[in-house]
């Protein structure tokens, strides 16, 4: 293994035993399905629609239950560190930043990533009770899982501005619903009412909510991916710019 | 090993460190002095990587610490300030995170691991986690993750901070021993420390270096040094200071004393070696037959030396 990709390893390792040392983890999780099951079932009407289907009921309120939880994952990843000190450890060690950044980054990815598999017994009782589309269901899961990995880039980014946690929780939900509220339906039907068309879709184009609907009908889309992947990035990106500062750039 | 040259940081506006530079070779241990705030923590920031230098530069074993930061890190072992240390691992689980950063693996992390711990009487806490450990164990985890390569540099800010006075000595007894090999720079307030075991000391002050030199270098500059102190009973404070100023080499006596007790001090108008006035001072005494208690030469003190370039309005108005 190379050098870079081992100290990834080695950090997210580590980022990743800090989730399953604490209580916090657990926690998290339960909470985490106990919501799931709570929409999908009461809210979301699982039984009463009569459809074999997950996107209505269980996929389309993943948006609003990130909201919440990614920041309350992602909020220590660099406060914490920089609250603690230990950031001028990880930083002097023989590593290149980027490195502890993508750690980071990946062992909180992966963490959430665990969280939506254990969400497996839906999918089981909707088989069970009957012929769920497979393509929606992979796509749906799909695209929960980016959407999840671009709140956390947000999240991670905002962590890395301030030493205090909750200031890291609340300024990613707000930047978090942001970028849900400019593609989501009520908002957008009143832009229209006097916006131009293209201002409509350009902003409709950096919402969350929009990307995600795609991948809830089955349909995995070389520019929603590609839409993901560059907020990710870009939240890495700018997390490096943070930290450079933070050094005292 | 360690050259920084013209070494500057900005904070905004304000100069924390203004055009610092020194070399340390191998087998040097350096000690870092000044006052608060007078850009100790910066500077050593600086030459670990951990800040950018706004001018100048720092090279360690030849790498620049800003154009080659993972070589030049590789060299370094480095305890910051506050000796921070992952609250949710045992201490166990941080010296082996910290081994395999540096990239020690298998049988040769397990006896680093096994090293440090022993270096730093850390064997009865090793499974404990880290934020149930006292101020002293936890500082002494954060220095055990320093030395856990064997690092050719050591750069310890504070590095008896905190400790109790057992620990403290058997610290600085582990600083001496490891500086026969190694280059260590290190930071302290305490005075006592950079004499128990530097071989040179540079006091810093308001971002600049205002002092360079082996501690007895630096104590000769003390005003008291070389300066002869006799106490003697029975004679009258008069007497003692005409006799006492009879001598050839006196520059200034100034007398003091009570209870039948006169205490003298004699400045030489040079510093010659060692003893010179003292003998001379010896030589009086025998002569008049005063009975006396104390006669010695000052070497000088590191803490008034310290004041009187830090502070030296404040000094002048004491003395």
């Amino acid at each position: 293994m190379n050098d870079a990709l081992r100290h990834v390893w080695t950090i997210a390792k580590r980022e990743l035993g800090g989730y399953f040392n604490s209580p916090v983890a657990y926690v998290f999780i339960v909470i985490f399905l106990l919501l799931n099951g709570f929409f999908t079932f009461m809210l979301g009407y699982f039984f009463e629609r009569g459809q074999a289907s997950l996107a209505e009921p269980f996929f389309s309120w993943h948006p609003w239950l990130y909201l919440f939880l990614v920041p309350a994952v992602g909020m220590r990843l660099w406060a914490e560190e920089r609250r603690s000190g230990t950031l001028e450890l990880l930083l002097t060690m023989p590593i290149a930043p980027w490195q502890a950044i993508v750690a980071k980054f990946l062992a909180s990815w992966i963490f959430l990533g665990i969280a939506l598999a254990l969400t497996f017994p839906i999918v089981i009782t909707t088989a069970y009770l009957g012929d769920p589309d497979r393509g929606t269901v992979i796509g749906g899961y799909i695209g929960s899982f980016l959407l999840a990995g671009a709140y956390l880039g947000i999240t991670e980014m905002v962590s890395a501005i301030t030493r205090n946690q909750i200031i890291a929780f609340i300024i990613s939900v707000v930047i978090c619903f942001l970028m849900i509220l400019c593609g989501w339906e009520p908002v957008t039907n009143l832009l229209v009412t006097w916006a131009p068309e293209r201002v409509v879709d350009l902003v409709k184009g950096l919402s969350t909510w929009y990307h995600y609907l795609a991948f809830q009908r089955g349909v995995v889309d070389f520019r929603d991916l590609l839409y993901f992947a560059s907020v990710i990035g870009m939240s890495l990106f700018a997390t490096g710019v943070v930290l450079r500062g933070v050094r005292g750039a | 090993m360690i050259t920084v040259e013209n070494l500057v940081k900005e904070f905004g506006s304000k100069r924390a460190v203004n055009g610092i530079s020194f070399t340390v070779q191998r087998g040097e241990v350096l000690g870092f002095l000044g006052p608060n705030g007078a850009g100790k923590s910066t500077t050593m920031r600086m030459i670990t990587g951990f800040m950018p230098p706004t001018a100048g530069r720092v090279l360690i074993g030849g790498h620049d610490v800003s154009e080659s930061p993972i070589a030049a890190k590789r060299l370094v072992g480095y305890l910051p300030e506050s000796a921070p240390a992952y609250p949710d691992m045992t201490v166990h689980g941080f010296l082996s995170w910290a081994a395999e950063m540096r990239g020690l693996k298998g049988a040769g992390r397990a006896e680093a691991i096994r090293r440090v711990s022993g270096l730093c009487f850390l064997e009865s806490v090793l499974q404990q986690s880290v934020d149930t450990l006292s101020k002293g164990y936890r500082h002494r985890t954060c220095l055990a993750q320093a030395l856990i390569h064997d690092p050719e540099v050591l750069v310890l800010d504070e590095p008896t901070d905190g400790l109790d006075p057992n620990q403290k000595h058997e610290v600085r007894q582990l600083i001496k021993r490891m500086g026969q090999n190694k280059v260590i720079i290190f930071s302290t307030h305490i005075l006592e420390e950079v004499e128990a075991c530097c071989s040179r000391a540079i006091i810093i002050d308001r971002g600049q270096i205002v002092a360079n030199g082996t501690p007895e270098e630096l104590k000769a500059r003390s005003e008291f040094a070389g300066s002869v102190t006799l106490r003697v009973h029975g004679v009258a404070g008069d007497t003692v200071r005409t006799r006492l100023a009879g001598i050839g080499s006196v520059e200034k006596v100034t007398v003091g004393g009570e209870n039948g007790q006169v205490s003298a001090r004699l400045f030489p108008k040079v510093r010659t070696g060692h003893g010179e006035l003292a003998k001379a001072v010896a030589e009086v005494v025998t002569r008049e037959g005063w009975r006396f208690d104390e006669l010695h030469t000052e070497e000088g003190r590191l803490d008034e030396v310290f004041r009187s370039i830090t502070m030296p309005d404040t000094a002048k108005s004491q003395s």
